[in-house]
């Protein structure tokens, strides 16, 4: 065991001194390297158009991508922030436009559907990112120990994800017919309940879990690529090293891979809830709301608002809201994201 | 120096032709806007008849009814140009009409001779006029259109199902003609083994996105005495809306979905009621007349094994108003070409051919005509549907109105919430709020 260990760190230390040499190599060829580009290189261009500075290029490049986002991210905001405080429908143009205060705020704010739909938001973001979370992080984990056909099963796990939403709304439908759908005679295969006898979407109390299967069907995959970096980039000697120290494979887990994994976990969790938080396409495709309002996430009333009622002073009370608590929340996750990086 | 002459004369023919020819190839063109349905594929074939004697090309644009009102009320709102022709649903006609979207068209029919007289009065009141009752035209009727029904007549002519129906209720079995009869049969057929399938009662309307449920509830709500207001125009809703009568006639609704629908009808409008009949799922189903045509022709389904009735009755007659007026944009390009296919499409013969294709014509020159009952298997119930219509609020704010009818309606009948009198309660309070908001209560 004792020559083991020493085998194990005199591997260790060897690695080191190679990495070290390797890096000092690395540092001369590219400090001459650097000394030949700049020799090579012309004069730059911005210094023989007269009276164009380095930094005035730079700006000239960079203005068609600004005028862009000013025009399609910040205009849109501030205009919806004004249209917030009035009357405004856009199917009446022609009437006038009244300043109403902090009324449209209010309504919302004192809005029972409003807040039903919140809730609804709520439950599936955070059953859909509990459950991506664990089971793509668990694929992560299986891949990565590299078994034989790790690579196909890693492309089969990934197809879901590069379907689109309409495609896969679409087709969940159909596997969610009670008489024809194959979610249906599969669990009346393996639970012996008619098929017949059950509605995933028409079902008060089945519908939201429809939705939650579905997306976690889809996007599983994309939380366990990104798990799988965070994995692939844990350092191999570190359990090298780990394993010198005797550690087991749970304590290994919990000391090592987790806790340099975490960063990109969270980061994961981070898409998933921003992405999940505006879900739009599948749920529409899937239950359009329904039945009744059971499945109707805030993006949805959102778009009845504004473009089915054309309230769209409401609406854009309501946009500002969702704005400001997606963009409070990711900030302070943010922040949390950096302090665990920097441990 | 020659050369130069002639390439910058010719670089200027270019230009010119450039920035005219979509202005030329516009004034010989006209683009409608309408559903995607079997009676704008009539509409097509008909309209052939214009461009051969105008010279005008026609475009359509047509636009699947689960998204005709988005799509259509975002281009109204937006200003744009995409149709100089629009045969929109008779709710929009209260906002369009005040928003200036659509061209007043009063002057024109008084130059052209066009009466509205000589259209069905049900028609012209609820495809033209706004605000309701006065002789402001906007529109002029295109399609008239009802809420109906038909059944499998193979089935109901069965003898030992009719000897089976008699002795369970005592009476023939025949097309409903109260809501009452309609649960009766619908509850009869509701998991009976036919031609060895599983049947099911009745394919209602229960869609929950645009318009679906409100259309087919109503077909239960009207007949049962529901009313918008207690007296009309003053917006009094309160006992009207929420009446015993109303709270049967949604209950009737609820009854039916629950006890006769096929699994998974939670979300189903006019394409589910269609697929669900021509699959041989039901045994009756409810639609507009405007599918009639193309199901009276279906090959597996239709001919001597469909039957027709309008929607039955309770307390008194009544059916869900369709159909549409035609409407010239104001936005258009082609004022005149516009008016000139309404001016053609108002002639009497158009009409009659109109209604042959599939149309249906609401011109008393063919729903007059002597043989117009005989004419099709349908064409009885279509003039006594024309008859009884009611049509959903016309109001500016239709839209607020609906979608707030749609989610009690829904979370009430589909997702079991509250009762039938909380849920025509909570309608009320609804509207309410929006009328205040319009300055009208």
């Amino acid at each position: 065991m004792t020559a083991r260990i020493r085998k194990r760190t005199g591997q260790f230390f060897r690695m080191r001194r190679f990495k070290t040499q390797v890096k000092s190599v690395t540092h001369t060829s590219s400090t001459i390297l650097g000394e030949a580009v700049a020799r090579a290189t012309p004069v730059p261009i911005a210094s023989r158009i007269r009276g164009l500075s380095d930094r005035s290029m730079a700006w000239l490049f960079i203005t068609p991508a600004i005028a862009l986002l000013l025009a399609v991210n910040i205009f849109p905001l501030i205009w919806a922030i004004y249209l917030s405080f009035t009357n405004f429908r856009a199917n009446r143009p022609n009437a006038a436009l009244e300043n109403v205060g902090l009324s449209n705020y209010s309504r919302v704010l004192n809005d029972p559907n409003i807040w039903q739909a919140m809730q609804t938001t709520a439950h599936f973001v955070f059953w859909t990112i509990l459950l991506q979370t664990l089971i793509g992080f668990s694929l992560a984990y299986l891949i990565d120990r590299k078994f034989r056909g790790h690579a196909f099963w890693t492309t089969i796990i990934l197809v879901p994800m590069m379907l689109s939403p309409a495609v896969v709304g679409n087709f969940w439908r159909f596997l969610y017919q009670p008489q024809i759908g194959l979610f249906n005679h599969i669990v009346s295969f393996l639970t012996g309940i008619p098929p017949s006898s059950f509605e995933m979407l028409g079902s008060v109390r089945l519908s939201p879990w429809a939705i939650i299967i579905v997306d976690t069907w889809m996007w599983t995959p994309y939380v366990m690529l990104i798990c799988l970096a965070g994995l692939r980039s844990i350092p191999d000697y570190i359990y090298e090293a780990a394993e010198v120290d005797r550690a087991s494979l749970w304590r290994q887990f919990w000391s090592i891979t987790l806790p340099m994994a975490l960063p990109f976990i969270m980061l994961a969790v981070l898409f998933r809830g921003i992405e999940n938080f505006k879900m739009f396409d599948m749920v529409t495709l899937l239950t359009g709301g329904g039945p009744g309002s059971t499945t109707e996430v805030a993006s949805i009333t959102l778009k009845r608002e504004a473009f089915e009622s054309w309230r769209t002073g409401r609406a854009s009370a309501f946009a500002i809201i969702l704005f400001v608590a997606v963009f409070g929340l990711a900030n302070i996750y943010v922040k949390a994201l950096n302090k665990v990086k920097q441990r | 120096m020659k050369t130069i002459k002639q390439a910058l004369l010719g670089a200027t023919s270019a230009f010119v032709l450039f920035v005219a020819a979509p202005n030329l190839a516009k004034a010989d063109e006209l683009t409608l806007c309408w559903a995607a349905w079997d009676p704008a594929n009539a509409l097509v074939e008909l309209s052939k008849d214009f461009t051969s004697q105008s010279g005008t090309t026609m475009k359509f644009e047509f636009v699947p009814w689960p998204n005709f009102a988005d799509r259509i009320l975002n281009e109204l709102n937006s200003g744009g140009k995409l149709c100089d022709l629009l045969i929109g649903d008779s709710q929009w006609l209260g906002g369009s009409a005040e928003n200036g979207y659509y061209v007043k068209l009063n002057d024109f029919f008084d130059k052209e001779g066009i009466k509205m007289s000589d259209f069905a009065d049900a028609a012209v009141n609820a495809y033209a006029t706004w605000p309701k009752g006065t002789p402001n035209y906007w529109a002029l009727p295109a399609m008239g259109d009802a809420n109906a029904w038909f059944y499998r007549k193979d089935w109901f002519a069965q003898p030992e199902i009719q000897a089976e129906f008699k002795k369970k209720y005592n009476r023939d079995l025949a097309a409903p003609t109260t809501w009452d009869e309609l649960l009766e049969v619908a509850e009869f057929f509701n998991g009976r083994e036919i031609d060895g399938k599983k049947v099911y009662g009745a394919a209602i309307f229960t869609e929950r996105a645009s318009e679906g449920i409100t259309m087919g509830a109503t077909s239960a709500l009207y007949p049962y005495g529901f009313k918008y207001e207690n007296t009309p125009g003053k917006y009094d809703m309160e006992g009207a809306v929420n009446s015993p009568e109303a709270v049967a006639g949604l209950e009737a609704y609820k009854k039916l979905y629950k006890c006769c629908t096929p699994p998974g009808y939670t979300d189903a409008y006019m394409g589910e009621s269609l697929d669900a009949f021509k699959s041989g799922q039901v045994a009756m189903a409810m639609n507009w007349f405007a599918f009639f045509p193309g199901l009276y022709k279906d090959e597996k389904v239709g001919g001597d094994k469909i039957g027709f009735f309008v929607n039955p009755k309770e307390k008194v007659a009544a059916s869900t108003l369709g159909g549409q007026g035609i409407s010239v944009v104001a936005n258009t390009d082609n004022m005149d070409g516009a008016l000139a296919y309404i001016k053609w499409f108002a002639q009497p013969d158009v009409q009659k051919k109109w209604w042959s294709l599939g149309g249906y014509a609401v011109h008393k020159t063919v729903l007059n005509d002597p043989t117009f009952t005989e004419s099709q298997p349908f064409a009885a119930d279509f003039l006594v549907a024309m008859n009884q219509v009611q049509d959903f609020w016309q109001e500016p704010s239709y839209a607020i109105l609906l979608q707030a009818m749609q989610k009690r309606l829904h979370d009430y009948v589909v997702a079991d919430k509250g009762t039938a009198k909380e849920a025509l309660d909570g309608l009320v309070k609804d509207w309410t709020e929006v009328f205040k908001d319009d300055g009208k209560l």
